[in-house]
């Protein structure tokens, strides 16, 4: 039977997906003995019921990542945080010593050239007080730290993952590589 | 060091093997001598010891409490246990710490890559921190015309402070504050740019292990530290002596 | 000075107390002193000259008298009448009742438990004489103990003679203190030092306050015998600028004790020369820890270095240094003068002699006691200190200030000494004690000394610096409720590397209320746990 795998985003950039991309042809390899669930490289928009590998990047820093961490949490078996931002909140977590309203007042009022005005749309989720790595909200069972860590560390824990064991990647990666 | 100066040499024991030491030895030096892994931040050779990491803690037999290499002294017989699970917990936890107290954020410091306080969170297998970060506010001083003091990376080694006092003779840096709240200051607490004790000789930047201090106009990857010159310095300044 | 000048002076004492009919006392330490006593005492001095009495009665400001719950007070001596809560307004209750006249409003049982059960050494002139005369002092064989050693004793019998009464340090760490300064003794080095150490930072606590401004000579006696017995000639008192009066009445006696020869060169006649200076502390609790307190009167940042070396063999200016604590220094002088056998035969098999403690928090008598060593907590928070106020349930006692435990109702009976306080995770510390009614919540009793030590921390080491923000932090989180299963783990493993890694003793001592709150009242912290798992 193939694993259920599914990735998302939080607060990131997008680079330690394009880090996962970057396996490149070794993607075929595992392709076999995957199946991709939920992702934002595929179209499901609803989050399956049971999936055995969520790979997670970026950090805490909504209410919407709060309602999603938390959902993906109670349907996943293994949740892999991935990249710093994931871990220690990386760049997100910059905006953390100064209160919200000044941040956003800051961004797009008083720096504004036109159109100053604080958002302001339901659709837009509210910002946490503090941006949290994913760890201080739900358990999280694998770390792989960097920023992004690189295709090789990724490509290992995965396939460690797949042959049944947990990956030991102190040699491999850490903060910032 | 007996009382009329002279060196004896003692036999000791590291983690159940015997070495020979001299008596003006500390344990730390004895045991990288023979190369044996602890982790110091704090110490930096050609420094005065002060033991503030407490990274560097080991256990001697017969003592109730743990003690930190860096700052004792080889004793004939003694036995030192460098590593074991309580001690690797322990320094894995002083880490942790460290890097909760301010904003370490590696993948955007200029000392990403060559910072002692990365590798060594590597080095102790740490791949996330338990206790949450405390996200403080600090500023940034770049009134220096060449350095940059950016508190947000500092871990209070120190090792500014005294390199400044003990070889350059300038003491433009000291502690200010107390407890979580302690920062290092130049001058009393003025921009550094204003400092007329700072010789600019640079120093505190190279024998910082972080990326506190830095120097301007350097790329990332260019701005490595340079503190080898210390044991040398400190050597031919005794020996002229 | 001499023997025979020594003995003269008491006896002049002796012959104008006679002179006088009777004496009132009038506590003028800080206690009383901050609800005007000072007035009182004028008040009382014009009425007996308007009665025409001021001839026959004498009237003195003197030391504490331990009830400061009840102040200020007075006493009319020698029958040990005693009046509370006097004012300007009903100072009369006083000079109208010098005869052993009728009962008043504000009459003070002086024969109650909280005067009769302790036993006075330290505190023995406190509320007896006037701290700044030092010729009272004389006059209750004030040092005599100092002409003893001088003269009859080697250092090595006064070290034996300290060794022999089994007087332990009363600073915190109960260290013995005869062993302490033999090692002071042997130290090599032409240039010694002795300190005392009167940094007093508990919360709570205040008996070094009340000895130095009740018996200031007491500690310059003991210094000066020290100094003798480990062969200095210079000494330092480290004293907090928080306590003003204290600092005065230590000037004041340093004083009179150089004019009278007591302090100087040729002390007694003999080749022993001894000074003493005072040094002020900037209310940094640390510079309580003795490496941190050198580096205070150095002149540099006041934070402690790793030991060893200890003091003893590289201290102020790396020269061998002796460090004991006020209440330490004033049981020196009653062991030379009563000897050893006397003090060792007092108190329990391993800590000996009396200790001062500091009774606050919800007990009826607050206030300053002294009892020997191995009385029970109950008697000493029943008895002793009349219980709860308000007919309220004892809950626990934290004793050792900050860096203390907290010790809950089972072990009451529990004698206390040094030993038995450490074996229930609290300490003796300096001998504050504070009592906590049912109304106490243990949590944020904790979370109340977690933040006193995170914010006295120097930020030397990281496990007292980041250890105790971290630990308040949690402590926080369970005082609002946020609280999970996962913060209690990591708040136990948190004060485990604090106790065992930081570098001096506040650090590592920093944790004990968590962890003794932990150990006899967990269920308060489950429960607030428990209260953020119903709400999801």
């Amino acid at each position: 039977m193939k694993a259920k795998i599914a990735t998302t985003w939080l607060d990131g950039c997008s680079g330690c997906h394009m880090s996962f991309l970057d396996i490149d042809e070794r993607l075929l390899a595992i392709a076999d003995r995957i199946e991709l669930v939920y992702s934002p490289l595929v179209d499901n928009k609803v989050f399956p019921d049971y999936v055995d590998v969520t790979i997670v990047e970026g950090a805490v820093a909504s209410v919407d990542d709060l309602a999603k961490i938390k959902k993906i949490r109670k349907h996943t078996k293994y949740l892999i945080a991935l990249g710093d931002c994931a871990i220690n909140a990386n760049v997100p977590s910059m905006r953390n010593p100064i209160p919200v309203q000044e941040i956003i007042n800051r961004a797009y009022v008083e720096n504004a050239f036109i159109h100053d005005v604080m958002p302001k749309h339901p659709a837009l989720p509210e910002l946490l007080a503090r941006v949290m790595p994913i760890h201080e909200v739900v358990p999280v069972d694998v770390f792989i730290p960097g920023c992004p860590p690189s295709n090789d560390t990724i490509f290992y824990a995965v396939a460690e993952l797949l042959d049944g064991r947990i990956p030991d990647l102190t040699s491999k990666t850490r903060f910032g590589a | 060091m007996t009382a009329n100066g002279q060196i004896k040499i003692f036999t000791l024991k590291i983690d159940g093997k015997d070495v020979s030491a001299r008596s003006d030895q500390t344990v730390l030096q004895v045991c990288r001598e023979n190369e044996y892994f602890i982790p110091t931040l704090c110490h930096l050779e050609g420094l005065s010891n002060i033991g503030a990491c407490r990274l560097c803690m080991v256990e001697v037999a017969g003592q109730r409490k743990l003690l930190p290499a860096c700052t004792t002294m080889v004793s004939e017989g003694m036995e030192v246990t460098t590593t074991n699970d309580k001690l690797a917990h322990y320094r894995k936890m002083t880490l942790e710490l460290i890097f909760s107290e301010r904003n370490h954020t590696c993948s955007v410091c200029v000392s990403n890559n060559h910072c002692e306080l990365q590798y060594l969170s590597q080095k102790l297998g740490i791949n996330h921190i338990r206790v949450p970060y405390r996200f403080p506010k600090f500023a940034v001083d770049a009134s220096h015309p060449y350095f940059i003091l950016d508190h947000n990376r500092c871990i209070l080694c120190t090792r500014c402070v005294r390199v400044c006092d003990e070889i350059e003779g300038a003491h433009v840096w000291d502690v200010s504050g107390r407890g979580i709240q302690a920062k290092v200051i130049t001058e009393l607490n003025q921009p550094w740019g204003s400092a007329d004790t700072c010789t600019q000789c640079g120093k505190c930047v190279n024998v910082c292990p972080v990326g506190a201090l830095s120097e301007k106009g350097r790329s990332v990857a260019e701005n490595t530290k340079r503190s080898g010159f210390l044991p040398y310095l400190t050597a031919r300044r005794k020996e002229k002596i | 000075m001499t023997l025979e000048e020594l003995q003269e002076i008491k006896a002049g004492e002796e012959l104008a107390r006679s002179q006088k009919k009777k004496s009132i006392h009038v506590c003028v330490a800080a206690g009383c002193m901050s609800q005007n006593a000072e007035a009182v005492l004028n008040t009382i001095e014009g009425q007996l000259k308007e009665k025409g009495l001021a001839k026959d009665i004498d009237v003195k400001g003197v030391g504490c008298m331990g009830l400061c719950a009840a102040g200020p007070l007075v006493s009319i001596e020698p029958e040990n009448r005693m009046f509370q809560e006097i004012n300007q307004a009903n100072a009369f209750l006083v000079t109208d009742n010098l005869e052993k006249g009728k009962k008043t409003t504000n009459d003070l049982a002086s024969d109650s438990p909280f005067f009769k059960r302790q036993y006075k050494i330290v505190t023995e002139n406190c509320g007896v004489i006037n701290p700044e005369r030092i010729e009272e002092y004389i006059a209750f064989d004030g040092y005599l103990g100092l002409y003893t050693v001088l003269h009859d004793l080697d250092q090595n019998e006064v070290v034996q003679n300290l060794i022999k009464s089994g007087l332990r340090g009363r600073g915190g760490g109960g260290y013995p203190t005869g062993l302490k300064w033999s090692t002071v003794a042997k130290a090599v080095g032409a240039k010694k030092y002795v300190i005392c150490n009167a940094d007093e930072g508990d919360p709570g606590a205040f008996m070094d306050r009340s000895v130095l401004e009740s018996d200031p000579h007491r500690i310059l006696e003991g210094m000066a015998i020290a100094a003798y017995a480990i062969g200095a000639d210079e000494g330092f008192i480290y004293v907090r600028a928080e306590y003003p009066l204290a600092i005065s009445r230590l000037k004041v006696a340093i004083k009179q004790a150089e004019r009278k020869g007591l302090l100087g060169n040729n002390i007694f006649g003999t080749t022993f020369n001894f000074t003493i200076s005072i040094r002020l502390g900037a209310g940094a609790f640390v510079c309580g820890e003795e490496t941190a307190l050198i580096a205070s009167i150095e002149g540099g940042r006041g934070t402690p270095r790793p030991r060893p070396p200890y003091p003893a063999e590289s201290g102020l200016w790396g020269k061998p240094t002796l460090i004991n604590n006020v209440e330490t220094f004033a049981n020196i002088a009653p062991i030379i003068r009563k000897g050893a056998e006397w003090y060792a035969s007092i108190g329990t098999e391993t800590s000996k002699g009396t200790k001062v403690f500091a009774l606050a928090g919800q007990v009826v008598n607050t206030g300053l006691i002294e009892v020997p060593m191995g009385m029970s907590l109950r008697e000493i928070i029943f008895d002793i200190g009349g219980g709860i106020p308000g007919g309220r349930k004892f809950k626990a006692v934290q004793t050792g200030g900050p860096s203390g435990g907290c010790i809950p109702e089972e072990f009451l009976d529990i004698k206390v000494d040094y030993e038995s306080l450490t074996k229930l995770g609290s300490i003796m510390g300096s001998g504050g004690m504070i009592v906590m009614d049912e109304n106490s919540n243990m949590v944020d009793v904790a979370r109340y000394f977690m933040e006193f030590c995170m914010s006295e921390s120097c930020g030397k080491c990281v496990p007292c610096r980041v250890g105790t923000a971290q630990i308040y932090d949690i402590l926080t989180k369970f005082a609002e409720r946020r609280a999970t299963e996962a913060d209690l783990t990591l708040l136990e493993e948190l004060c485990d590397v604090v106790r065992n890694t930081s570098l001096c003793g506040l650090g590592q001592s920093s944790p004990n209320p968590v962890l003794s709150t932990l150990k006899y009242f967990k269920h308060e912290y489950m429960e607030r746990i428990q209260a953020e798992v119903n709400q999801e």
